[in-house]
């Protein structure tokens, strides 16, 4: 066994890498750019076959590797954050042509202001854009999931492109023990793409639909796409079990730890998944009984799990790292419309916390689970609730008043 | 401050631990404070992120440990170790952060002659050899075998300049090792409310993230993260009024009536576009730090 120290980029690499990609259209952007420097030093040595083209955007990014897609070629590209938002006129697009390849998003908190750090509002912009989603919480998983994206996209019954997604920082520069699989049997689980009948050549002009449809034809080429995804649902299965059985990892659609006894639920996606499972872990210790539920998958929505774990618990905290402004937590509403009009689920508590990268503390986690618990007794969930503290008002407060002294200084000493 | 926490990371991962390491930074750039987390646990590790509150923390450059904005004090309390890289002593830097904890000074060779500490040869090496041997659990061969792995592609030389430095400080600390002890996980059968409040409505006036100020990029002095420095030789330049002038993404270089290019070292980054640019090779590049030196 070959397990080392990599950080969630190079792992995500190295998914591309025994992945055995034949083309990289690359764009580099904060924190992703490791993952392209990764592959094109490989390519670079000979470590590895496949081309590697920076192009002058990721709308020409994403655009090159939906064309080679359909070439019938395997494809991989990396961007992240203001990158993916570029690109997401081509990302409707290109899933309209039903040509898989893997797509990594290195997830970051989007502008303005700008951060670099993590949140999922970049990835939840490509929620609906034809796209399924795996969302990874350790270096390990990026590894995985890269593999298992493949197989899931180039499914005959899916035939789409796949986004995988780690948070900046907490994985993409955080290096892990990850195992780096043998390449023959990855070769087994992942056999070179049978492209069938993806064939596009320039030479050889070819039709399956006109070029502007009224809304008959054009609902059906779209509901087509909406069932190809969630045909992804029990493509996944299958192939999460093939890969359980080739390297003994278990990377279920939706994650429940500690889930069997709990009446207590937290609910979460991303790396910050994992202080969950620690305060999980704590809270266990001191005598709850509660559980993490964290989906992997998020396109196609498991919806089925999500019942299934949550019949009979009392209450759970769902936890965005996100925030449809104007609405709330993306995931929260997600949740709760899979467990709507269902008998005996758990009453749902609302919580928006880790924009930007913002940490959540154990003792947040605690507070959360105790506000669930007494949310569910009562029958009443409460407001959702921003995790921030008085502390941290006083910390932007301190950038205002340094902005405002510096606007009435260029202001030549006018007042605000 | 990334290398001596990957040394580090790799050390304790030879030793059998799981382990996470990671460097933190904003928009990178010279001269900006970084920091660098290691854990190290038996058991595979769920926390991830900053460490709220070290066991030991190393502090490389003793001039950020009283910046705020560097956060050097962020979390330690009586349990925490400083080891800080100073000429001062352990019990000064105590009294002026008025630290709880422990504090050891990173012994270094007294023949070392360098007007800041933090100027230190291999002060990476250093920090990781004596971080290595406070926390009690790391070999020397696993220490040596690190250095090799995460400096290897550097070549021998900086291998051994580095393995030299780093056992030099593991062994000057061999009286404190295992000085820094592992704290039990924060329980979770009291724990203290955090302090949330309800954000209230701030008109846009107030609460809209706006920069509108040209003059900003200006005043900032983004020369001073360049590391090569381009410098135009004016017999070799043929006077083609736009070339260098037009690549330079900083828009810092300006030509005069006469069309000789000049440079704005207040705000060029040393990105070497005009090198690449110039058709008749009249730029060449010298190093920073000696044409300071002779400045």
């Amino acid at each position: 066994m070959n397990r080392i120290l990599i950080t969630g980029n190079v792992a995500a690499a190295w998914g591309a890498r025994l992945a055995d990609i034949d083309y990289c259209p690359a764009f580099p952007i904060t924190p992703q750019t490791e993952i392209i420097e990764t592959l094109a030093a490989w390519i670079d040595q000979g470590e590895m076959p496949g081309r590697l083209v920076m192009l002058e955007s990721e709308h020409a990014m994403v655009t090159a590797a939906g064309a080679a897609a359909a070439t019938g070629v395997r494809v991989f590209s990396a961007t992240s954050s203001q990158g993916l938002l570029y690109a997401l006129e081509m990302l409707y697009n290109v899933a309209g042509w039903r040509a898989p390849f893997v797509l990594v998003n290195v997830s970051r908190g989007l502008a303005a202001p700008i951060t670099l750090e993590p949140d999922h509002n970049d990835i939840l912009a490509a929620r609906d854009c034809g796209f399924l989603q795996i969302h990874c919480a350790t270096c390990q998983e990026v590894l995985d999931s890269v593999l298992m994206a493949y197989r899931l996209g180039e499914d005959p019954s899916v035939r789409l492109p796949v986004l995988v997604n780690l948070d900046g920082f907490y994985l993409s520069f955080t290096r892990e023990p990850v195992d780096i699989p043998d390449p023959s049997a990855v070769r087994e689980f992942l056999p070179p793409f049978d492209a069938g009948t993806i064939r596009f050549r320039a030479s050889a002009p070819e039709s399956q639909a006109v070029a502007v449809l009224s809304g008959g034809p054009y609902s059906y080429f779209r509901y087509e796409m909406h069932l190809a995804a969630r045909n992804g649902l029990a493509a996944y299965d299958r192939i999460a079990t093939e890969f359980e059985a080739s390297f003994g990892r278990n990377w279920p659609a939706v994650e429940a730890y500690r889930c069997e006894d709990a009446e207590q639920l937290f609910v979460m996606m991303g790396s910050f998944a994992t202080k969950a499972k620690a305060a999980v872990d704590s809270l266990r210790a001191a005598g709850w009984r509660i559980g993490l539920l964290r989906p992997r998958l998020l396109r196609p929505f498991p919806e089925g799990l999500f019942r299934y774990w949550m019949r009979g618990k009392r209450g759970a905290a769902v936890i965005d790292q996100n925030i449809s402004l104007g609405s709330g937590g993306v995931l929260y509403s997600e949740v709760a419309a899979a467990i709507h009009g269902q008998p005996d689920m758990p009453l749902l508590t609302s919580f928006i916390g880790g924009l930007g990268g913002r940490d959540i503390p154990p003792e947040e986690f605690f507070e959360m689970a105790r506000i669930a618990r007494d949310a569910a007794e009562q029958g009443q969930a409460p407001p959702p609730r921003l995790l921030y503290t008085a502390d941290e008002l006083r910390e932007t407060r301190k950038l205002q008043t340094l902005a405002r002294v510096e606007r009435a200084r260029l202001s030549g000493g006018e007042q605000p | 401050m990334k290398t001596a926490g990957r040394i580090l990371g790799t050390a304790f991962f030879r030793e059998g631990y799981e382990v996470q390491d990671a460097p933190r930074y904003g928009a990178e750039r010279r001269g900006a404070p970084i920091f660098a987390f290691v854990r190290a646990d038996k058991n595979p590790i769920l926390e991830r992120g900053i460490i709220r509150r070290p066991d030991l923390a190393v502090v490389a450059d003793d001039t950020l440990a009283p910046m705020p904005s560097a956060g050097v004090l962020a979390g330690m309390d009586g349990h925490s170790l400083m080891l800080i890289n100073s000429h001062e002593t352990a019990e000064t830097w105590r009294g002026r952060l008025a630290l709880p904890g422990r504090v050891l000074v990173l012994p270094a060779s007294a023949e070392v002659e360098v007007e800041g500490r933090a100027a230190l040869p291999q002060v990476g090496a250093a920090c990781a050899g004596a971080a290595a041997r406070l926390v009690g659990v790391i070999g020397p061969d696993a220490l040596a075998a690190a250095i090799r792995d995460e400096l290897g592609h550097l070549g021998e030389g900086v291998v051994a300049d580095n393995l030299g430095v780093a056992s030099h400080a593991y062994d000057l600390l061999a009286a404190e090792a295992g000085a820094v002890t592992e704290r039990p996980p924060q329980a979770a059968d009291a724990w203290q409310s955090p302090d949330w409040i309800d954000l209230p409505f701030e008109g846009a006036g107030i609460s809209a993230p706006a920069i509108h100020a040209g003059l900003t990029s200006e005043l900032m002095q983004t020369g001073l993260w360049r590391t090569m420095r381009p410098v135009i030789d004016p017999e070799r330049c043929n006077h083609c009024w736009w070339v260098c002038s037009t690549f330079c993404p900083d828009s810092a270089i300006s030509v005069d009536g006469k069309g000789n290019p000049h440079i704005d070292y207040d705000h060029c980054k040393g990105c070497l576009v005009c090198l690449a640019q110039c058709p008749p090779h009249a730029i060449r590049a010298v190093p920073e730090q000696r044409e300071q030196g002779r400045e």
